[in-house]
């Protein structure tokens, strides 16, 4: 879940790291107060969950408290990408020496966190990243053992910064990287961290995402901020056969038989096991295919559970066939899926030797579960088959080349 | 009694159906649910969850020889030993 600019800013002061003494407005009148108490130039900046503010019109500078009002309420009433204000952020206008980038990110292959500085801030760190590539400083450090200044320092220095502003970085970037830890982020940003003429740094933006599934853990900061827990703040509302999917999955506590997500193609999917829903996915893909759907299934649901979310894809208007598949299991038996998918054709009237393309779930319980393959004459594929040319065969079928 | 669902069917000897102590047993072994018990404790077999069955021989501990059989049906007709 992404957190607006002013909330981000707020984890951010309340981790030790120096901001601007920034205001939120939801109206002119708010707006205008919190411009005379700042005093001087300010920026209206609107708080929307997506970018390009500056090109949409959406960051405005003002000299006076009256003009901040005026700049508030155009803004306030301004759509940026499909997204409506949450309200704008009043921001001393500060006289900047120079702008840093310093940001954490999760590295999904090496499953550590990263320690991200530039000495060229303001811009996408992926630009700066690919057109200055000796201006961007990384390292790697531990979920488990404390983040110490030295490691920030090191990241830092690999940019040629050193002196006073490196002894002076060094605290925001290690606090930043705690932050990271402690909130379970997945992104933490601040772009730009300016320097200032007295030469201190102040971040003048911050952009943070908390993993979702780790928001229960941190209840107490979201009831600080007013995000509610009804507040997903997901791209998108969940159409009927997602919710259909949620429905599904909360019948049954065994297992995991849901996180459906909606698309329009028409190879529907019964796909799971340790990322391999997002492995198989991207390979029906890779293969020309068009899912009709993503999901998850996993930790052994029943076949209750597993025959719900099959007919649930099978029902979908435009799904010809299905692919059931997942890597090697441990957890969730071979059989217990298959009964489920059989069963699923079963009840909707359908052949499972026609409508399950392939199924190719290797493991716990496979010779049964391939009895039961077997004796409905569904194509499966034990563990010699890759993941990868199983949505291969799985997506030939479908547009009918015999694989 | 017998009954069956898609994959699996389930035998148990009259005698021991109408006997409420093994009825609870079975009741209580049973991880998914395909026994349960009537007003007056006999054995009622669940016909909704037969295809739940994981083959876990808990019901084929908890009564005598052979008055339990659980028979895959998608393993022409195999009693579960």
């Amino acid at each position: 879940m992404r957190f607006f600019e002013f909330e981000a800013r707020e984890i951010v002061k309340r981790a030790g790291i120096p901001v601007t003494d920034f205001g939120f407005a939801t109206s002119r009148e708010a707006a205008k107060e919190a411009a005379e108490r700042i005093g001087g130039s300010v920026v209206i900046k609107s708080q929307v969950l997506t970018g390009g503010r500056m090109k949409a019109g959406g960051v405005k500078f003002a000299d006076t408290p009256e003009e901040a009002a005026a700049h508030a309420e155009d803004i306030l009433a301004l759509e940026i990408g499909g997204h409506m204000p949450r309200g704008v952020l009043v921001d001393p206008k500060a006289e900047v020496e120079q702008e840093y980038y310093a940001g954490v990110v999760w590295d999904g292959l090496r499953k550590q966190p990263v320690m991200l500085f530039s000495d060229m801030g303001g811009i996408d760190i992926e630009q700066v990243a690919e057109e200055h590539p000796d201006h961007v400083g990384r390292g790697h450090f531990s979920t488990l053992l404390p983040v110490s200044d030295f490691q920030a320092k090191q990241v830092i220095a690999q940019t040629g910064v050193s002196g006073s502003p490196l002894n002076r970085i060094t605290p925001i970037l290690t606090r930043l990287a705690r932050l990271f830890l402690e909130h379970d982020l997945t992104l933490a940003e601040i772009n730009p961290l300016g320097r200032l003429k007295d030469g201190s740094f102040v971040a003048l933006d911050a952009h943070m995402d908390i993993e979702n599934e780790a928001r229960g853990r941190h209840a107490k900061l979201l009831a600080d901020l007013g995000v509610g827990p009804e507040e997903t703040r997901q791209a998108r509302e969940a159409t009927p056969f997602e919710l259909a999917g949620e429905e599904v999955d909360a019948t049954d506590h065994r297992g995991v038989a849901g996180n459906v997500t909606e698309f329009d193609g028409n190879l529907g999917l019964v796909i799971g096991a340790g990322g391999g829903s997002l492995t198989l996915f991207d390979a029906v893909r890779a293969h020309g295919g068009k899912p009709a759907n993503y999901c998850e299934i996993g930790g052994n649901p029943s076949v209750a559970k597993t025959c719900g979310l099959a007919k649930l894809v099978l029902g979908k208007p435009g799904v010809e066939q299905i692919a059931v598949m997942m890597s090697i299991v441990s957890n969730t038996r071979v059989d217990i899926v298959a009964r489920g998918v059989i069963k699923a054709c079963l009840e909707l009237g359908f052949d499972p030797s026609e409508k399950i393309a392939i199924f190719r779930i290797p493991g716990a319980w496979e010779e049964e579960g391939f009895k039961i393959l077997e004796k409905y004459g569904v194509d499966y594929a034990d563990r010699s088959v890759s993941l990868n040319e199983a949505a291969r065969r799985a997506v030939e079928k479908i547009q009918g080349v015999a694989a | 009694m017998r009954a069956e669902a898609t994959f699996i069917a389930v035998e148990v000897d009259d005698a021991i159906a109408a006997d409420p102590e093994t009825a609870r047993r079975l009741t209580e072994a049973c991880p998914v649910d395909i026994y349960a018990q009537d007003g007056d404790g006999r054995l009622e077999l669940v016909e909704s969850n037969l295809d739940e069955c994981v083959l876990c021989r808990l019901c084929l501990d908890a009564t005598p020889s052979g008055a339990v059989k659980v028979i895959k049906l998608y393993d022409g007709g195999a009693v579960l030993a």
